[in-house]
C-alpha cells in the first residue's frame, strides 16, 4: 500500500495556475468556435499567469517542501515563479500582437504545411489565425516555473521536458520564412533532445552515487564519504551541460543564434527571457542546495565557462548584421554576466543572480518587442543596415529602444546598471576578482555593439528603401510600457526590488 | 541640509525638459529659455562661491539623501574649495556656448532646440561629478554624463561626427567600467572594515586599506582618470572628438569634461589610495612630462586649428598632472587653478577658432591669412586669448603654470625643470598659428568678412575680461582653493617639504 503524499495546494498554486490555463486552453482549441477562440484563449492564458502573479504575491514569505519533498515552496521558488509569470505575461501580450499594421498574427495556421508548396503561400497570406501558442506558451511557463522549483532531480527533468517541448513546436510556427523557422524548430529540437540526455545521464550516475534524488540527499551524501568521487564528478557533469545548455552558456550556446533568428520575434522574446530565468534558477538550486559543500568540482568549471561565455557572447556579437542574432550573442555574454553573480555560492550569490535575471529579462523582452515593430513589405526587417535612420521617422520607437540598449549595455540610471552592480559585487565579495575584471572589459566590447545600433538609429541617413515604422497595437504597447517603465525604475529606484531578491534569497531543503 | 547646490543641479536639467517639450518652431524661445536657465544658474554657482567660507568645514552646501539602502548609498552633495570653483567655470562656460551657438544651424533636419536641451543635460550631469560627495553617485554622473555629450557630437558635429562621437564614448565607457572595479572593490573593503558597505568620500577616507589593495584599486581609477583627462597614452580620443564637436560641445568637452580626470585624481586617488599614490607617482610624472612635449608637438604640426587646440589641452593636462603628482599644496594649488585657467583660456580659444571658422569656412589654417587687417578685433581677442594659452605673465594661465612649476620643484626637480622648457613650445604653436592666420599676404577669399559682432564681443568678452583679472589678481580663487587641496595632502600624508631657497640660505 502506497500513501499518496501531501499537496500543498496553496503553495503550488501559481504553478498550478499557469497549467490549468494550459489545460482549459488545450479543451478551448477543441470547442470553443473559431470566431471567438482567439480572444478566449488569450484570456485564459493571460488569467493563468494574472493568477500566478496574484497568488505569489499573497503566498510570499511561505516555506515548506511539498509532494514529499519533490517541490520546494520557498524564496527563490517564489521570486522566481513571480518573474516567470510577469515576464510570461508581457510575452504572451506580445504573442497575441496581431494588428494588422504589424503584418497580422506572427504565426502560421497549419505548421505541417511543406514550404514553398502554393498552400503554404496561400496561408502566409491568409488570415485565418493560430490560436494554439497561448496553451503551448502556457504550458511552457508551467514548465519553467517547476523546472526551478524543483527540489528533486526527476522532476527537475520532467519540468525540463515539459517547457522544452511546446517551445520547439513554437520556434516552427513562424508565417514568413517559414524555411529559416522551421530549421530552428528542428535545430534547436535536436540539439535540446541530445542536452536532455546528457541530463538524464547525469542524474542516472548521481543517482547510481547517492542513492537518491532528492537535492538534499545528495548534499548529505557528499559530505564526508570515502565513496569514490567519479560518478559524483561525471554526474554532476552532465547535469551541469543539460542547465548550461537551456541557459544559452558557452560552450553549449550554438543553438542560440539560430533559433533565436529563426522564430517568430514574440517567441523569440519568451525563449530569450523566461528559458533564462528558469534555467539559472534551477541552476541555483541544484548547485546551491544539492551541491552546495562541494563546490570544489563546479566552480572552478563555472569560473572557466564564465570567461568563455563572456567573451565569445560580446566578441562574436561584434560581427552580427542582424538584429536578432545580435541581441541573442548579447543574450550568451548576459548569461556570462549572470554567472559572474552565481559562483559566489552564498546568499548574495542568489539574491544578485535573481535580481538580474528580473533586469535582464524585462529588458530583453522589450527589445524583441521593438524588433518587431520595424518592419517591410516581407515582414520584420531585421538587418542591421534596414534600422539606419530610424530615429527621423519615429523618434519614439528609436527612443525607446536606445533605452533597452543602454540598459544592456549597463549604463548607470537604468535596470541593466544595478543588475550588473549587484552579480559583480557578490562576484568580488566571494573572491572572483579576476573574473569580475573580465566581465567588466567584455562589457565594454558589448557597448561597443550596442552603441554602434544608436549611431545607425541616430546618425545615419535614412536608407532610401528603408522599413516603415509599424504603429505598435495595443497589446505591444501595454508590454512595451511595461518594459520601459521597469528598466527606468529598477535603474533609478531599485531599492524595494532588492530588498525583496535579498529577502527572498534562502532556500529551503 | 543646504538645497542650494541641489536646486543648482537640478534646474538645468528641469530646462532641459522644459526646453525638449516646446514645439519645433518656436527656436527662439528655446534658445531664451536656455539661455535664462543657464544665467540663473551662473548667479547660483557665484553666489556659492562668494559664500564659500574658506576657513569652514571642508565639505559645505552639503545635503544628504537616501537612495539605495542596499547598496550603502546616498543621494549626497556637497563642495570643498576646489568643487566649487570647479562648478563656476561651468556656470561661467554655459552661458558664453549658448550665447555662441546662438546661431549655429544644424547640420542635416535636426533641430537646435535638441542641441539646447542636451546642453542642458550636460551641465547638471557636470555640476553633479563635482557635488557628489558619494563615490557610487559620482560614478553614476561619470558615466550618464557621456550620454548628453555623445549626442552633442553625434548630431551636431562635423563630417566625421559619428566616428568621433562612438570613439569619446567607448574610450570612456571602457575606463568608467574599470573604475567601477575599483568601485565596488572599495565597496567590498568597507564592507570588511566597518561591518556595513559605504560609498560616503568621508567614511572612506578613513579605511585602512593594505597596499596591495591599494594599488589594485588605485589603478582602476586612475586609468578611468587618465582617459578622461587625458594623460599620454590614453588621449587619441581626444583630437578627433575635439575636432568633430561643435564648437559649444569643444569648449565643454575640453574646458569641463576633462577636468573630471584631474579633479578625480585629486578627489580620489590621492586621498583614498596614499600609498599607491606614492608608489605610482614616478609613473604618472613620466607620462605627464610626456604629455606636455608630445601634445606641443603634435599640435604644432597640425594643419586643422580644432586638432591643434585640442592637442595644446593635452600639453596643458601634463602640467596639471605634474602639479597633483608633485605631492605638496603649492603644485596641487597651482594644478586646481589651471584647471579653471585652462576651462577659460582653452574655452576662449575654441570660441575663437569657431568664429574663425565661421568667417573662413574652414578649419585649415592654410586657408586664412592676414586676417588681423581685415578684422582688428578678432585679431586682437585671438592675440589676448592666445597669449593666456601660453601662460604669458599678466595673463591667468602665467600665475597657475608658475605654481606648478615652483610647487613641484622643490620635490621633483628634474620633471619640473623638463617642463619648464615645454612653456617654451606652447609659444611657439600658438604663435605659429596666429602667426600664419592674422599675419602675412591676405588671402583674397576673406575679403570682406565682418569682424567681431556684438553677440560675439559679448560671449568673448567676460572670458577675456576672467583672462585679465585672473592674471593679475588671482587670490580670491586661490583663498578657496588652498584649504581644500591642504586637506588632500592631509590625507594623503605628505609634509609640504621647506621651499627650495630658504634650504639653501641654511647652508
Amino acid at each position: 500500500m502506497i500513501e499518496a503524499p501531501s499537496v500543498s495546494y496553496t503553495g503550488l498554486s501559481p504553478v498550478l495556475f499557469v497549467f490549468g490555463a494550459a489545460l482549459i486552453g488545450v479543451l478551448a482549441e477543441a470547442f470553443v468556435p473559431r470566431a471567438y477562440r482567439w480572444g478566449v484563449q488569450l484570456t485564459i492564458a493571460l488569467g493563468g499567469v494574472l493568477g500566478a502573479l496574484v497568488s505569489v504575491a499573497l503566498i510570499a514569505g511561505r516555506e515548506e517542501l511539498t509532494i514529499s519533498r519533490a517541490v520546494a515552496v520557498d524564496g527563490p521558488a517564489l521570486f522566481l515563479e513571480g518573474t516567470l509569470a510577469l515576464l510570461g505575461l508581457l510575452s504572451i501580450l506580445l504573442l497575441a500582437e496581431r494588428s494588422p499594421d504589424m503584418g497580422g498574427s506572427a504565426f502560421v495556421a497549419q505548421a505541417a504545411v511543406p514550404a514553398g508548396t502554393a498552400l503554404d503561400r496561400q496561408l502566409a497570406t491568409h488570415a485565418r489565425t493560430q490560436t494554439e501558442v497561448f496553451p503551448l506558451a502556457s504550458f511552457a511557463l508551467g514548465g519553467m516555473m517547476l523546472f526551478a522549483a524543483a527540489n528533486n532531480l526527476l522532476v527537475m527533468f520532467v519540468a525540463l521536458e515539459v517547457l522544452s517541448l511546446p517551445l520547439y513546436l513554437l520556434a516552427g510556427l513562424a508565417r514568413r520564412r517559414r524555411l529559416l523557422s522551421q530549421e530552428a524548430a528542428l535545430k534547436y529540437f535536436l540539439l535540446g533532445a541530445f542536452t536532455s540526455a546528457f541530463f538524464l545521464y547525469g542524474l542516472a550516475l548521481i543517482y547510481g552515487y547517492a542513492g537518491t534524488v532528492d537535492l538534499r540527499g545528495i548534499f548529505d551524501q557528499a559530505a564526508g564519504t570515502d565513496k569514490s568521487d567519479a560518478l559524483f564528478v561525471i554526474g554532476l557533469a552532465m547535469l551541469i551541460v543539460g542547465l548550461l545548455f537551456k541557459a544559452g552558456v558557452a560552450p553549449f550556446h550554438t543553438w542560440t543564434p539560430d533559433v533565436y533568428q529563426g522564430a517568430p520575434t514574440s517567441v523569440t522574446a519568451l525563449m530569450a527571457a523566461c528559458t533564462k530565468v528558469a534555467a539559472f534558477g534551477a541552476i541555483l538550486r541544484v548547485l546551491y542546495v544539492g551541491f552546495g559543500n562541494s563546490d570544489w568540482t563546479w566552480r572552478p568549471v563555472l569560473y572557466g565557462v564564465a570567461i568563455v561565455t563572456l567573451i565569445v557572447g560580446s566578441v562574436l556579437a561584434l560581427t552580427q548584421t542582424d538584429v536578432k542574432r545580435m541581441l541573442a550573442y548579447s543574450s550568451i555574454a548576459h548569461a556570462g554576466f549572470i554567472l559572474t553573480g552565481t559562483i559566489a555560492n552564498n546568499q548574495a550569490g542568489l539574491s544578485s543572480t535573481m535580481f538580474y535575471l528580473l533586469t535582464y529579462g524585462l529588458t530583453t523582452i522589450g527589445s524583441f518587442a521593438v524588433v518587431m515593430l520595424v518592419r517591410d513589405a516581407d515582414g520584420e526587417a531585421s538587418h542591421l543596415s534596414q534600422w539606419a535612420g530610424l530615429a527621423k521617422r519615429s523618434p519614439l520607437v528609436a527612443g525607446v529602444f536606445s533605452l533597452f540598449l543602454l540598459a544592456l549595455a549597463g549604463i548607470p540610471l537604468t535596470s541593466g546598471f544595478t543588475g550588473k552592480f549587484v552579480v559583480f559585487r557578490a562576484g568580488l565579495d566571494a573572491g572572483a576578482g579576476p573574473l569580475v575584471v573580465v566581465a567588466l572589459l567584455a562589457s565594454a566590447v558589448a557597448a561597443f555593439f550596442y552603441v554602434r545600433v544608436i549611431v545607425l538609429m541616430y546618425f545615419s541617413e535614412p536608407a532610401a528603401d528603408g522599413p516603415t515604422v509599424a504603429v505598435p497595437g495595443m497589446l505591444t504597447t501595454v508590454a512595451l510600457a511595461i518594459a520601459a517603465a521597469a528598466t527606468v525604475l529598477l535603474g533609478v529606484a531599485p531599492g524595494a526590488v532588492l530588498d525583496l531578491a535579498n529577502q527572498a534569497a534562502q532556500f529551503v531543503g | 541640509m543646504n538645497t542650494l547646490l541641489l536646486v543648482t543641479l537640478l534646474l538645468p536639467l528641469v530646462g532641459a525638459a522644459g526646453v525638449a517639450v516646446l514645439p519645433d518652431h518656436r527656436q527662439l524661445l528655446a534658445k531664451q529659455l536656455t539661455l535664462g536657465i543657464s544665467l540663473v544658474v551662473l548667479v547660483m554657482t557665484l553666489w556659492m562661491a562668494v559664500g564659500f567660507d574658506t576657513g569652514g568645514e571642508r565639505f559645505q552646501f552639503n545635503s544628504s539623501y537616501t537612495w539605495i539602502a542596499d547598496f550603502g548609498v546616498r543621494f549626497s552633495l556637497g563642495v570643498d574649495g576646489i568643487a566649487v570653483v570647479l562648478i563656476a567655470l561651468i556656470g561661467v562656460l554655459v552661458p558664453v556656448v549658448v550665447a555662441a551657438s546662438w546661431n549655429d544651424e544644424p547640420t542635416g533636419e535636426r533641430s537646435m532646440k535638441a542641441f539646447f536641451a542636451w546642453l542642458l543635460v550636460l551641465e547638471t550631469m557636470m555640476i553633479g561629478v563635482f557635488a557628489a560627495t558619494d563615490v557610487f553617485l559620482f560614478y553614476v554622473f561619470f558615466e550618464v554624463m557621456l550620454i548628453p555629450m555623445y549626442f552633442l557630437i553625434g548630431s551636431f558635429g562635423g563630417p566625421r561626427r559619428q566616428y568621433a562621437a562612438v570613439k569619446f564614448f567607448l574610450y570612456s565607457l571602457l575606463g568608467g567600467l574599470i573604475m567601477l572595479a575599483s568601485v565596488i572593490g572599495l565597496f567590498v573593503v568597507s564592507n570588511n572594515q566597518l561591518g556595513e558597505g559605504t560609498f560616503a568620500f568621508d567614511a572612506l577616507r578613513q579605511l585602512e586599506i593594505t597596499p596591495g589593495t591599494q594599488k589594485l584599486l588605485f589603478l582602476g581609477f586612475f586609468i578611468a582618470f587618465a582617459i578622461k583627462a587625458p594623460l599620454v597614452p590614453f588621449h587619441t580620443w581626444l583630437p578627433d572628438a575635439g575636432a568633430e564637436a561643435p564648437i559649444g560641445g569643444a569648449v565643454l568637452l575640453v574646458g569641463v569634461l576633462d577636468k573630471v580626470g584631474t579633479f578625480g585624481f585629486l578627489r580620489y586617488c590621492l586621498p583614498l589610495f596614499p600609498d599607491a599614490s606614492r608608489f605610482y607617482a614616478p609613473l604618472v610624472l613620466v607620462m605627464s612630462v610626456v604629455g606636455i612635449f608630445y601634445g606641443a608637438l603634435l599640435a604644432m604640426g597640425q594643419s586643422d586649428m580644432k586638432r591643434l587646440v585640442a592637442y595644446t589641452s593635452i600639453a596643458h593636462f601634463g602640467f596639471i598632472g605634474l602639479g597633483i603628482f608633485a605631492f605638496t599644496s603649492q603644485a596641487g594649488t597651482g594644478a586646481v587653478l589651471y584647471m579653471v585657467n585652462h576651462g577659460i583660456s582653452t574655452g576662449a580659444l575654441f570660441l575663437i577658432v569657431g568664429i574663425l571658422i565661421n568667417r573662413g569656412g574652414s578649419r585649415m589654417i592654410g586657408a586664412y591669412g592676414g586676417l588681423a587687417r581685415i578684422a582688428p578685433l578678432l585679431g586682437g581677442a585671438f592675440l589676448i586669448v592666445g597669449l593666456s594659452s601660453l601662460a604669458l605673465p599678466g595673463t591667468n594661465s602665467f600665475v597657475s603654470e608658475f605654481l606648478v612649476l615652483v610647487g613641484s620643484f622643490t620635490t621633483q626637480p628634474a620633471f619640473s625643470i623638463i617642463a619648464a622648457v615645454g612653456i617654451i613650445l606652447a609659444a611657439l604653436y600658438i604663435l605659429l598659428m596666429y602667426q600664419r592666420t592674422m599675419h602675412g599676404p591676405e588671402n583674397p577669399r576673406l575679403r570682406g568678412v565682418r569682424d567681431l559682432d556684438k553677440r560675439e564681443l559679448a560671449t568673448l568678452g567676460p572670458l577675456i575680461a576672467l583672462i585679465i583679472v585672473l592674471g593679475v589678481y588671482p587670490k580670491p580663487v586661490l583663498d578657496i582653493i588652498t584649504p581644500a587641496v591642504d586637506a588632500t595632502m592631509v590625507d594623503l600624508g605628505t609634509n609640504d617639504p621647506a621651499p627650495t631657497v630658504a634650504e639653501e640660505g641654511n647652508r
